[in-house]
């Protein structure tokens, strides 16, 4: 575990692995220590964004350390099963960078148990962690300037599903109709961490 | 009420945003410069976080369409009230029917128009702000917008006008802490910072400023896992040109930051218009427990 400050406005916390920053997210987001208003999980960190007037950085990194991981995240576990339709316009590549037909990708897809790992690209974006490794594609090499809402795709070692319309350099491997995002929704994102998701085929 | 006439280049309504949702993705955003923000509201006996009108570069035109008192702060810009001159950082009293009109700014870039009881447009997530990035809060103000009025709150102003230390004419200065990824650059690149001028480009929102000056070169070239991002982080691109996050940047990023501005000065920083000369120092004093 290391400590990275953000000047007086940030502390990010930097750990081995995925499930660590899971683990220390959820310990902390219930009852995060005085001064932290934000958490912000990723890949290998989590940040903590603070409040310079009240945050005490040592007793903030102090609780920290001594914070006892937990198992699930703030979605508490539950299921969400989103119906697919496979026809992206990159699913051919992935095949090809996978070694696998288009038939396998899906399979493998569907497979899956995923897992909401953090959000941060888009509102009500959530990196969909857990797949197979041989699903991991890096991103294409050139971004679209527009992703339709509700594609599906994959990027290094996660899955994820374009909340509304915007840029995107994800490997498109199929649609939804699920709307994932509303902000007049309670939640307004079906996506929150820990929440667990199934793809599954449509025609 | 108050009718929007005439917004300028940009006209928004900003609050404190909407810490505490970063998990899904949605950032703070909330007023550039928060310290002018709250200075509005305390002028006006307003809770610090009311909504208020963020006006980039003047030209914002409003008529009261009935009796309110206002306040304009941040960026220093002349105040008509039916073409009679007001004060800036000072309650203003406009009569039903008054039309308001703030010039263009003599120095810095943003000002707020705040009003006794706050702007009681639909909330969205808890907040009233505009995340111009996120595409959250509500549009941007149009000539005809129409802006209702929260009931006033029962303290009352107390003061007549806030002292308010002038915007710096020339070169601005802002105090940074290296990190957290300046082990991704050479220690030349800190010390470039630290020593070089920067100018803020035209290329600059609420969302950041791309800055103009020497290249920050990064001695590790693998690609950094997205984390996240803090108001005041210098993101260095692919360009090795640094881009000073404001209120609307993205939750996370896959950029290193070699340095973040203290945030006391972030609102300094988003009183820098195009073409604004900027140096870094490195600030004097560690955080203490």
């Amino acid at each position: 575990m290391r400590f990275l400050p953000c000047a007086d406005s940030g502390l990010i916390v930097e750990l081995a692995d995925l499930a660590s920053v899971q683990a220390l997210h959820a310990a902390l987001a219930d009852a995060p220590p005085e001064g932290v208003v934000d958490l912000v999980p990723a890949a290998r960190t989590l940040l903590l964004h603070l409040d310079p007037s009240t945050a005490d950085v040592r007793r903030i990194e102090h609780e920290v350390r001594a914070a006892r991981p937990r198992e699930s995240g703030r979605g508490g576990g539950e299921l969400v099963r989103v119906p697919v339709v496979y026809d992206g316009a990159d699913l051919a590549d992935v095949a090809e960078l996978t070694g696998l037909t288009a038939r396998e990708v899906v399979d493998r897809h569907t497979a899956a148990e995923w897992t909401v790992a953090f959000g941060g690209f888009a509102p009500g974006f959530g990196y969909l962690a857990g797949g197979p490794a041989e699903l991991a594609v890096p991103r294409r090499a050139e971004s679209r300037t527009k992703v339709p809402a509700g594609a599906v795709g994959l990027a290094g070692e996660f899955s994820g599903i374009y909340p509304r319309e915007s840029p995107g350099g994800w490997q498109l491997i199929g649609r939804t109709d699920l709307v994932i995002w509303q902000v007049d929704r309670d939640p307004p994102a079906l996506l929150r961490p820990g929440v667990r998701v199934r793809f599954e085929e449509v025609a | 009420m108050l009718e929007v006439l005439a917004t300028g280049p940009l006209a928004t309504v900003q609050d404190l945003g909407r810490p505490g949702l970063a998990d899904i993705g949605v950032g703070p955003s909330g007023a550039a410069d928060r310290g002018a923000l709250r200075l509005a509201n305390r002028l006006l006996g307003n809770d610090e976080g009311a909504a208020a009108v963020e006006v980039t570069f003047g030209g914002l035109e409003l008529r009261a369409h009935r009796a309110v008192t206002v306040a304009v702060t941040g960026a220093p810009c002349p105040v008509a009230v039916d073409g009679r001159s007001a004060a800036v950082n000072a309650p203003v009293r406009l009569a039903a029917g008054a039309r308001l009109r703030l010039g263009t700014p003599g120095t810095g870039l943003r000002s707020y128009l705040a009003v006794r009881g706050g702007l009681d447009v639909e909330p969205v997530l808890g907040s009233r702000a505009t995340d111009v990035l996120a595409g959250l809060g509500p549009d941007p103000l149009a000539p005809g917008t129409r802006l209702p009025v929260g009931p006033p709150p029962e303290r009352f102003p107390v003061v007549d006008v806030a002292p308010v230390p002038a915007h710096p004419a020339g070169e601005l200065v802002l105090r940074v802490h290296p990190g957290p990824r300046d082990d991704w650059f050479t220690e030349d690149a800190l010390r470039a910072l630290l020593t070089s001028r920067y100018e803020v480009t035209a290329d600059c929102d609420r969302v950041g400023m791309k800055l103009a000056g020497p290249e920050l070169p990064r001695r590790r070239t693998d690609e950094l896992p997205s984390e996240g991002m803090v108001s005041g982080a210098l993101q260095v691109p692919p360009s090795s040109r640094p881009t000073l996050f404001l209120a609307d940047h993205p939750v996370t990023g896959g950029y290193p930051v070699i340095a973040v501005v203290t945030a006391a000065d972030v609102d300094k920083a988003a009183q820098a218009p195009p073409g604004q000369r900027i140096r870094f120092r490195a600030a004097s004093t560690r955080r203490t427990a």
